[in-house]
């Protein structure tokens, strides 16, 4: 059968599901709840399904081991303790890393997913890690051998128990001597069949017919005899250098106990640590409810191929521009009823305008919801203690901003937790509660997408900032009292300025705030910073909604027309033809003290130019890219405009210095939009 | 659909759009060919090969057109009432090609086109697939692959950045 016309699905509903996972395994360790933990079952249930369908089998088996583990925890019998809850994510992210090499390979991951399951094996024993990773060279043969019993094995033992039977879990070592091995094993299993039933052997069966092992094997056997019978019956057969007999309960309590001294021991040097980090989501208090209530709403959606939306938008704009136009007829024309008619549709295609660009709209929650999962994970690993609320999750932003925005936002969280937020310990001294606060908010407001990271750590000193900006010649000390501190904290965005002390793991490895501002900037976006010393730092990221449409400053030079996105314009001028000045043969322009080198559109795009230009002035756009700034020298202003953003085809795909693509301007004609990036060198 | 029109009109017969630039008739296959347009106002894309007129909004798509006279050093434009721009579609690439006059459509059968002749030679030699002898008029059959062949144009990129 060809699965490839279900893969697509198969890897949306995956995510899907992981994402589930995730979002409930955390609020588990928040709040133990069967419910939840049903959820997560079900999720994993779902998934193993899936991918056993599509023959993925090593995910399959992964989702099988968790379920054993899960269905446990379902039933009370094993605790969500801090090292299963641990367990359940590594295998979360385990199967995300399968999910991924599928996508890429479109095959079965060849990610080893040996230990996660010998881990979780380990847990629903009730064991230790600790001991569950030296499992695989048992020293003693004794009790760390890595069980696993199934369900169905389970079973058995509980009820063998129930009904007065004895469980063994009995350990045999042949003669070193011993030549068949295999053989041999087979004797022993032979002779203890006639006392009782082996529902188990480590190694298996199989394995021990292949002889694959070396000289020592376990069985566990349900039987009426006693321990020294049993010890005797191995015995007896010959070249079996020793048995050694333990009762599964036995096993099971010293496993048990060993779990709890470990877990004391860790609690112990934990303890001015992080117990758990705590992450609450806003908007949504009920996580186990809005899982359900999403899979609902599932139902009731389509999806869609972007490439079709953009299609759509294109066939929409077209629309648009022709509105345009039989506005402008009407007037001329001055029929009352043409009149009303363009009126009529006008509304009608703005209506249908805000429905085309809302169904490109996706809402944050999407990028946000993997974030709990990793301030947790920061948290434990930084030992701080946090308490991470998200709000305004459902506020949507454009697919094409969505995609790209998840990157800035994991540095500046990182950074928050990493250099935000103080230890616990410093916390304390400073008279605040242990938990620091870091808040993830989202609104809309006008055009424009916000997107706050705040947190109520120690804020971030001017003075420090001030200081190392001096230091690399950024600014001079006498200039630097008088700068405000959004020029002071601007500074934080200049490639390679860090204040960090010491560079942590998590942070300060060179990729600083300068990227993600220039990913904002790309985007069309502008980041702020407010800080507070002693009480927090709030970074304010400023979005459009949508990146197809923007906000463009129209300019003409000569008959050609440009448009230049507002994001890059600081503003316009009209420049006196004495004010322009000449620096080793480059003109330049005074603008409020810096000397701003002057860009000719007409000689970088080679306009030919009709008539000589006779003002005694030019006008200029000022615009920027990142610190540097140029002045662009255009005829004339024509004004600002909402512009499509269009492809230049793929003909012209290659690119072209200078121009970042183009848009349909109202009377028909296709004006090419400028990459000020490109210009400015 | 194609395989329909084949059907329909036998396997060695295929319908040809058929062009002018100056005084020679040029033939491209018409399931290449999207639409024909009048000639209407392009906006200039500096930076590019002069063969590359600039774009055009093609029904709310920006479309690059090139002259084909030019592309073919065959002179320069000029352009009069009879002046089409053919769009084509090649390799999920649609570009508008500037043309003389666009008037016809012929069925060629496959076995009529002959390889270019050694004469026509040059530069126009590598983007034809062949002639075609149609009794009084002769057909140049283009490469359109060739002709749109985005490699030259990334070289020119190249020297321009340099």
């Amino acid at each position: 059968m060809d699965m490839n016309q279900y893969m697509e699905m198969f890897i949306e509903e995956s995510k899907e599901h992981l994402q589930a996972i995730n979002e409930n395994l955390l609020e588990l360790e928040q709040a133990p709840s069967s419910e939840i933990v049903n959820v997560v079952f079900r999720s994993a249930h779902t998934l193993k399904g899936m991918a056993a369908t599509m023959g993925f089998e090593k995910m399959a088996h992964l989702t099988h081991e968790m379920e054993n583990a899960l269905d446990l925890m379902r039933n009370d019998k094993l605790p969500v303790t801090e090292d299963v809850m641990n367990v359940l994510f590594r295998c979360v992210d385990l199967l995300e890393t399968q999910l991924a090499d599928i996508i890429e390979t479109g095959a079965d991951s060849t990610a080893s997913i040996e230990e996660a399951v010998q881990q979780l094996n380990a847990i629903v024993q009730g064991k230790p890690l600790a001991q569950a990773a030296s499992a695989d060279n048992p020293k003693d043969g004794s009790a760390t051998v890595d069980w696993s019993f199934n369900q169905y094995e389970k079973t058995v033992i509980s009820e063998s128990l129930n009904n007065g039977k004895n469980v063994y879990v009995v350990d045999v070592v042949l003669d070193s001597a011993c030549v068949l091995r295999a053989a041999r094993s087979y004797m022993v299993f032979n002779a203890y069949e006639e006392i009782g039933e082996i529902i188990k052997s480590v190694p298996t069966v199989e394995d021990l017919e292949e002889e694959k092992f070396e000289n020592e094997f376990q069985i566990v056997l349900v039987t009426d005899a006693d321990p020294e019978t049993v010890k005797k019956t191995g015995l007896n057969v010959s070249e079996v250098a020793s048995v050694t007999v333990h009762s599964a309960q036995e096993l099971q309590q010293e496993a048990d106990k060993a779990e709890t001294e470990a877990a004391a021991a860790t609690q112990a040097s934990e303890a001015p640590a992080a117990s758990l980090s705590t992450v609450k989501n806003g908007k949504n208090g009920n996580n186990g409810k809005s899982g359900e209530t999403k899979k609902l709403s599932a139902g009731k959606s389509v999806r869609v191929d972007i490439e079709r939306l953009d299609v759509l938008m294109n066939l929409f704009s077209e629309l648009v521009i022709d509105r345009t136009r039989l506005e402008q007829i009407a007037r001329e024309i001055n029929n009352l009823e043409l009149v009303e008619t363009v009126e009529h549709m006008t509304r009608v295609s703005t209506d249908l305008q805000s429905i085309v660009m809302t169904i490109r709209m996706v809402p944050v929650e999407t990028v946000f919801n993997r974030f709990p999962r990793m301030v947790r994970d920061l948290a434990k690993e930084l030992n701080k203690k946090v308490e991470f609320e998200i709000f305004g999750a459902e506020t949507e932003l454009d697919r094409t901003v969505i995609d790209e925005i998840g990157d800035p936002l994991v540095h500046m969280l990182r950074n928050a937790l990493d250099h935000g937020l103080e230890t616990p310990d410093e916390r304390k001294r400073a008279g605040k509660s242990e938990t620091g606060k870091l808040v993830l908010y989202a609104y809309h407001s006008g055009n424009h997408v916000f997107i706050e990271i705040s947190d109520d750590g120690r804020g971030i000193d001017r003075n420090k900032i001030l200081q190392k900006a001096i230091e690399r010649g950024l600014v001079d000390a006498a200039r630097g009292e008088n700068l405000s501190d959004d020029q002071v904290f601007d500074f934080m965005f200049r490639s390679g300025f860090s204040t960090a002390e010491k560079i942590s793991d998590v942070s300060g490895r060179g990729v600083g705030l300068d990227v993600v501002k220039n990913k904002i900037e790309s985007l069309g976006g502008r980041v702020l910073i407010n800080s507070v010393i002693g009480e927090g730092t709030k970074f304010i990221i400023q979005l459009p909604l949508t990146l197809s449409i923007i906000q463009a400053m129209l300019v003409q030079v000569n008959d050609e027309k440009y448009a230049i996105p507002l994001t890059s314009i600081i503003e316009t001028a009209n420049l006196k033809r004495s004010e322009i000045k000449s620096v080793h043969g480059q003109t330049v322009m005074d603008f409020r003290g810096r000397v701003v080198p002057l860009v000719s559109l007409e000689e970088v795009f080679s306009i030919p130019r009709l008539q000589e230009k006779t003002d005694d002035s030019e006008n200029v756009v000022i615009v920027r890219k990142g610190e540097k700034l140029a002045a662009l020298v255009v005829d004339s202003f024509i004004g600002q405009h909402e512009v499509v953003l269009k492809s230049l085809g793929k003909y012209l795909s290659s690119g072209i210095p200078g121009i970042s693509g183009s848009t349909i301007l109202g009377d028909g004609q296709v004006a090419l939009i400028l990459d000020c990036n490109a210009l400015i060198h | 659909m194609i395989d329909k029109q084949e059907l329909e009109q036998g396997i060695n017969d295929r319908k040809y759009i058929v062009f002018r630039l100056l005084e020679e008739e040029y033939g491209v296959e018409v399931n290449q060919v999207r639409s024909i347009e009048r000639m209407q106002r392009i906006t200039r894309v500096p930076r590019t090969p002069a063969f590359v007129k600039g774009v055009m909004n093609l029904r709310g798509v920006v479309t690059p057109v090139i002259d084909l006279k030019t592309r073919f050093n065959l002179g320069t434009e000029n352009y009069t009432d009879s002046t089409r721009i053919i769009i084509v579609a090649v390799n999920d690439m649609e570009v508008g090609l500037i043309v003389d006059a666009a008037n016809d459509v012929v069925d060629i059968e496959t076995s009529a086109i002959e390889p270019p002749p050694e004469v026509v030679g040059g530069l126009r030699a590598a983007y034809l697939d062949g002639v075609a002898n149609l009794g009084q008029r002769l057909l140049i059959i283009l490469n359109l692959e060739k002709v749109l062949n985005i490699e030259e144009l990334q070289q020119f990129n190249e020297v321009e950045s340099e």
